[in-house]
């Protein structure tokens, strides 16, 4: 199966493939040919891109200009809906929220990701067992199901409550009652999800030469050195695709959010778990204000566009690019 | 192309961080390091699958025993929490839930299936005027919020009265919207070896056919891939559901859940925790079936991210 996903080496193409003789009524027909052909197959991804991405995109910014109930015309107001946005108590805690998730959240999962990549990639018996067991959460930690058992996790006397009071002391109560400590269950479960990120690590450790082990092992290198100066430079595209998703990822968390949160308004004990898009949906689709959501959509859009361009910006001092890399 | 087997010089592996010095006896050493390997893992394989093994025990106790006993397995389980289920959550059969979140899923498939292989494979082979600005718009939408395009969409489906409806759940299917899975693709399509699809073309067949009789049997593995995540994603779909599905009668198993976490949680916390393990199921059996497909399109899909 693997070898089948990775036949993917450039091939020399033949010359009479990219151009045939110039000028020739045959070449200017086979071009024709070929334009129809892919517009062809090209055309439902063109319906979907200019009714469902390009366009929608537009009118949202539009909509970020109005004030829309869904029902009345559209009313332009200029700048008001950000003016209102940027005042707003509680889409600043919305903020707040989102960046405290996205800033602990992130970095935990992928450490998580990493030490556990690190450990699988000693390939020793039962390694793809692991992987594929430490995998399964990535695909149900989104689920409503997942959110409900967390909940039951995290509440008053349940197992992480009497755990923390057993070995730490700490007599906190359960997570999901508390407006201080509820996100970092939701922290917790995006953890739990280190899955993902972990396989695509894995991949990258894989692609390590193991001879730049040997010969730093030869120069009495220890482990932490030839992690630093080896394994961490070699993976450092990897690393920074992870970066780059998780991020990403974590701006628009939603489902777990809203139901850990007990999917009321407010969104979980004084709002703690008011995460971004919960805030969004809100106003969008509980109190009618489009206008107002489509502001904070585009808040958003920016605010994500900005970390990717700062990632991007900032890979040329840490990501290292192998020549013979793929 | 993996080297799977400790070189005789470090015995640890290739990346051990925590790998101890070099030591004199080596098979001791060799087997505590084995030890360590699997103590660790062990625990980590612990607090993976708890939530899991959670909800399973909790699934067969008495509803007011589920949150409080630390006992994961009852000693005498119960099935009344099954058995509840199908009186239904506010007379709606739970089966219903099931069968509208089945339809959304395979039909989510079959839309990503056709038209992101259509896509991609213009994109791989064929040389069309203006390839490379769409390749480089698609790729584009691969880290667009989903959020900023919500209302709009929402509008325009509300305008054509097809709330309460799939269409706006499986359209964007249809029309290669999950610019992902069209990447996946081209990425594979690019692999397979060009002389094939000469060949064909000099012995007379066309693009469909081409498509059709070549690539899309040689593209296996990626449509399997594709078309999982995508039966996975559609499956615990909540927010598109919430949108656009507003009657009970035409829930998902996501919405079905969420009215028990509304209305019954006091009731009938057993029948959700129940419900809850039954919605996994078809996730956890796709999993178990195709765990090779889902890893191996992760892992390749991030190394050429």
């Amino acid at each position: 199966m693997t070898h089948t996903m990775e036949t993917r080496q450039p091939r020399p193409s033949p010359p009479g493939d990219r151009a045939p003789r110039p000028g020739s009524a045959s070449q200017r027909s086979g071009r024709r040919r070929e334009n129809l052909a892919g517009y062809l197959f090209m055309s439902p991804w063109l319906a979907g891109f200019l009714l469902l991405t390009a366009g929608p995109m537009a009118v949202s910014l539009y909509f970020a200009f109005t004030d829309y109930n869904l029902f009345d015309a559209p009313q332009w107001i200029g700048l008001s809906n950000f003016q209102e946005m940027f005042a707003d108590p509680r889409w600043q805690k919305s903020v707040e929220v989102t960046t405290k998730y996205v800033v602990i959240g992130t970095p935990l999962k992928l450490a998580a990701a990493l030490g556990v990549a690190l450990l699988l990639a000693q390939s020793r018996r039962g390694q793809a067992f692991y992987r594929a067991a430490f995998y399964a959460p990535s695909l149900i930690g989104a689920s409503v199901s997942i959110a409900i058992v967390w909940r039951a996790l995290f509440t008053d006397g349940a197992i992480v409550d009497r755990a923390q009071t057993q070995f730490f002391g700490l007599n906190v109560g359960g997570w999901v009652g508390d407006p201080d400590w509820i996100l970092y269950s939701l922290v917790a479960l995006t953890v739990w999800q280190f899955g993902a990120p972990m396989v695509i690590f894995l991949a990258g450790l894989k692609q390590v030469p193991r001879e730049l082990y040997e010969a730093a092992a030869v120069d009495g290198a220890g482990p932490l050195r030839r992690f630093w100066n080896i394994t961490l430079p070699m993976i450092s595209p990897v690393l920074f695709f992870n970066v780059l998703l998780e991020t990403i990822h974590s701006f628009q968390v939603f489902g777990s959010a809203y139901i850990l949160g007990g999917q009321g308004n407010p969104c979980g004990p004084a709002d703690a778990t008011l995460v971004y898009t919960c805030y969004l949906y809100q106003q969008g689709f509980e109190n009618s204000r489009m206008g107002f959501a489509s502001a904070m959509a585009w808040m958003l859009l920016i605010a994500v566009g900005l970390v990717t361009a700062v990632l991007f910006w900032s890979q040329k001092r840490w990501v290292h690019y192998e020549e013979n890399a793929r | 192309m993996t080297m799977t087997h400790a070189p005789v010089e470090t015995t640890s592996g290739p990346v051990g961080p925590g790998t101890p010095a070099p030591a004199e006896t080596r098979s001791p050493r060799k087997r505590t390091g084995s030890l360590l390997w699997h103590l660790g893992a062990l625990a980590v394989l612990v607090v993976v699958l708890y939530p899991v093994a959670w909800v399973i025990g909790g699934s067969l106790k008495p509803s007011e025993e589920i949150v409080g006993s630390l006992q994961l397995f009852p000693s005498d389980p119960i099935f009344t929490n099954y058995t509840g289920l199908s009186e239904g959550i506010a007379d709606i059969p739970v089966s219903t839930f099931f069968l509208n979140s089945t339809v959304l899923a395979v039909g989510s498939v079959v839309g990503v299936v056709i038209s992101c292989s259509m896509a991609a494979y213009a994109f791989s082979k064929v040389r069309f005027a203006g390839r490379n600005l769409l390749f480089a718009l698609m790729i584009g939408t691969l880290l667009l919020p989903f959020h900023v395009l919500m209302i709009p969409q929402y509008v325009l489906f509300q305008k054509l009265e097809l709330i309460n409806t799939m269409v706006p759940l499986l359209l964007g299917k249809y029309l290669a919207v999950d610019a992902f899975f069209v990447f996946l693709m081209v990425q594979f399509m690019r692999g397979l070896p060009k002389e094939l699809d000469e060949a064909a073309r000099l012995d007379g067949c066309g693009h469909l056919r081409i498509y059709w009789s070549i690539v899309l049997p040689l593209c296996r593995p990626a449509l399997i891939t594709s078309a999982i995540f995508t039966f996975i994603h559609a499956w615990n779909d909540f927010m598109g559901p919430l949108l656009y599905l507003n009657e009970p009668e035409k829930y998902t198993v996501s919405l079905g859940l969420k009215m028990f976490v509304d209305q019954d949680a006091l009731a009938d916390y057993g029948g959700m925790i129940a419900m809850s393990l039954v919605a996994l199921l078809p996730v956890l059996a796709f999993f178990l079936a195709f765990q090779r497909y889902l890893i191996d399109g992760m892992a390749t899909s991030g190394l050429k991210g």
